[in-house]
């Protein structure tokens, strides 16, 4: 449906894009992860024909982006919501949404039924006849998801959907967004990876204008698997405890880090209860013991860190 | 048509919806109508004249303030960037924002009628000089408009904007100036002397409209629309 080849944007001496290249089929929940500055927000103005790519190509259901004659085609089946939600303060949310919807082309016989399915869809009946500037930051990202889906298009694109609400408006944004996406292609970008993994069936994750990891969050578990670690915080260490560790069947290293003990165990084996035992015998005042399960956190850093 | 339309009406209530508006027109009469009225009585002729020979400059603080936000604004609070992805020519924008504009100008001169029914009420003044008069402040006007428009399509402060436009359409104004055309050689003088908005103004004022005057005027405006459409088409965004 999407099919991006060896795309590159630069602004000036600065390149955003660098050579990226992936494909979108109909029906995905894709998010577009990275840090901030790794060109999340240009890709996504590609894709809406915001800016011009300077060299490789777009398509869009086989349509090229650079070709001015696909231009409206394009953009009637794109839903597109900028970063930080942009919207007419001084209009209402229902004189803004009939602006938006005039704008699709849609015939003034179907503009309210449109308004009230989709007002209803994001939760703005209470809101429909507020300003703009008096509304909260979730209801204004409500306003901006609404704009995105009026004329009803395939494509949904959401620029940072959820950057800036607190954390039940982002609960609730996330809703809307599974609920969407039941229905259409979304993509969407944000830099918080526990919303991705919310609420995305393929994850993109770029950095410094290139993508360096593309799956699903089990494909990308998958990739970064190291072998768990389990952390045993005591009150001292006797003299026996480390060699009795390393001696257990599963567990691959031991290490001190303060106060702590990070025990390193075999993926198929699991020796806590045997750690346990070995804790209490010694008389090393046991006071945690858990298991650190492999974290898409660790990934994402380990494959963005160092490079801002 | 419809989504010309469509912005067109949007950009008119954003004038009225917001003090803007109601200030621009209210300074424009109050100032206009009291410089006009210091020297009618004085002159004793029922003439607009002196009106309309005053609309270059204040149309020139006036105007730049009435288009400075346009494209400024859009772009400061990243309106533009959901206003250029719908699907319409970048073109139709700028033409709906032009209409609009020009619109609030027409609105703005309709306020000032008035005037032309006092001076027809104390004298018998030229009705044809006073309608040219009007002709000519629209086609002056508008093309203050487009100039105001390009330049607020390549700032996002509406400040630089609103400086920007008064201080081009400045130059347009002195090289018409005598005292301008005075000081320089004879075949740049006259050079001066057609691209001059005023100059033109003069002409049309005097109750001669002619195609010439109406064709520069057209021509200035196409040129700097044209300028202005480039300018977003480019999509050059930041």
């Amino acid at each position: 449906m999407i099919k991006v080849e060896s795309l590159t944007k630069k602004y000036g001496n600065v390149i955003a894009l660098n050579g990226i290249s992936f494909e979108l089929n109909e029906g995905e929940v894709v998010g577009i992860l990275g840090p901030n500055g790794a060109g999340k927000t240009t890709l996504l103005r590609t894709l809406v024909m915001f800016l011009v790519p300077d060299e490789g190509a777009v398509t869009i259901e086989g349509m090229d982006v650079k070709n001015p004659s696909y231009e409206h085609a394009i953009k009637n089946k794109i839903g597109y919501l900028p970063e930080h939600a942009p919207l007419y303060e001084d209009m209402t949310v229902r004189e803004y949404l009939m602006f938006v919807g005039r704008m699709y082309g849609i015939s003034e016989d179907d503009i309210y039924e449109k308004l009230s399915k989709v007002a209803e869809k994001c939760g703005l009946k209470e809101k429909i006849d507020a300003e703009i500037s008096t509304l909260s930051k979730g209801y204004r990202q409500r306003t901006g998801i609404a704009q995105a889906l009026i004329h009803d298009p395939k494509i949904i694109i959401l620029d940072e959907p959820t950057t800036g609400l607190d954390p039940n408006q982002r609960i609730e944004i996330r809703d809307l967004i599974k609920e969407i996406g039941r229905s259409k292609t979304v993509i969407l970008s944000s830099h918080v990876l526990s919303e991705v993994q919310a609420t995305c069936s393929r994850i993109l994750i770029i950095n410094r204008g290139r993508i360096v990891a593309d799956g699903s969050s089990e494909d990308l578990e998958r990739m970064g698997q190291k072998k768990p670690i389990v952390y045993a915080q005591v009150e001292k260490i006797t003299e026996n405890l480390m060699p009795k560790l390393k001696a257990l069947a599963g567990v691959v290293g031991v290490d001190m880090k303060g106060s702590g003990i990070h025990i390193t165990v075999d993926v198929h084996i699991d020796p806590r209860k045997d750690i346990a035992r070995i804790l209490v015998e010694e008389e090393s005042g046991l006071l945690e013991l858990s298991k650190k399960q492999f974290d898409l956190e660790d990934l994402f850093t380990s494959l963005t860190k160092g490079h801002e | 048509m419809n989504k010309i339309i469509t912005i067109l009406k949007k950009e008119l209530n954003s004038y009225f919806n917001s003090p803007l508006g109601y200030v621009v027109i209210s300074v424009f009469l109050v100032i206009a109508g009291w410089l006009f009225m210091q020297t009618f009585f004085l002159e004793g002729q029922s003439s607009m004249r002196s009106f309309f020979s005053l609309l270059p400059v204040i149309f020139m603080f006036i105007l730049p303030a009435v288009t400075m936000s346009q494209w400024a604004e859009e772009k400061r609070s990243g309106t533009v960037e959901v206003l250029m992805t719908f699907p319409v020519r970048a073109s139709d924008v700028v033409f709906s924002k032009f209409f609009s504009s020009l619109t609030f100008l027409a609105i703005m001169l309709f306020f000032s009628l008035p005037i032309p029914y006092m001076v027809t009420s104390v004298g018998s003044p030229d009705r044809g000089v006073i309608l040219a008069g009007y002709l000519g402040a629209i086609l002056l006007g508008s093309s203050y408009i487009a100039i105001g428009l390009w330049v607020s399509s390549v700032t996002r402060n509406q400040i630089v904007s609103f400086l920007l436009g008064a201080g081009i359409i400045f130059v347009f104004f002195i090289i018409g100036n005598s005292f301008v055309l005075d000081s320089l050689p004879e075949n740049v003088g006259s050079v001066g002397r057609f691209l001059s908005l005023t100059a033109h103004f003069n002409s049309i004022l005097r109750g001669v409209v002619s195609l010439s005057d109406i064709v520069y005027y057209l021509s200035i405006i196409a040129f700097f629309l044209f300028l202005n459409a480039r300018e977003v088409s480019l999509k050059k965004w930041k």
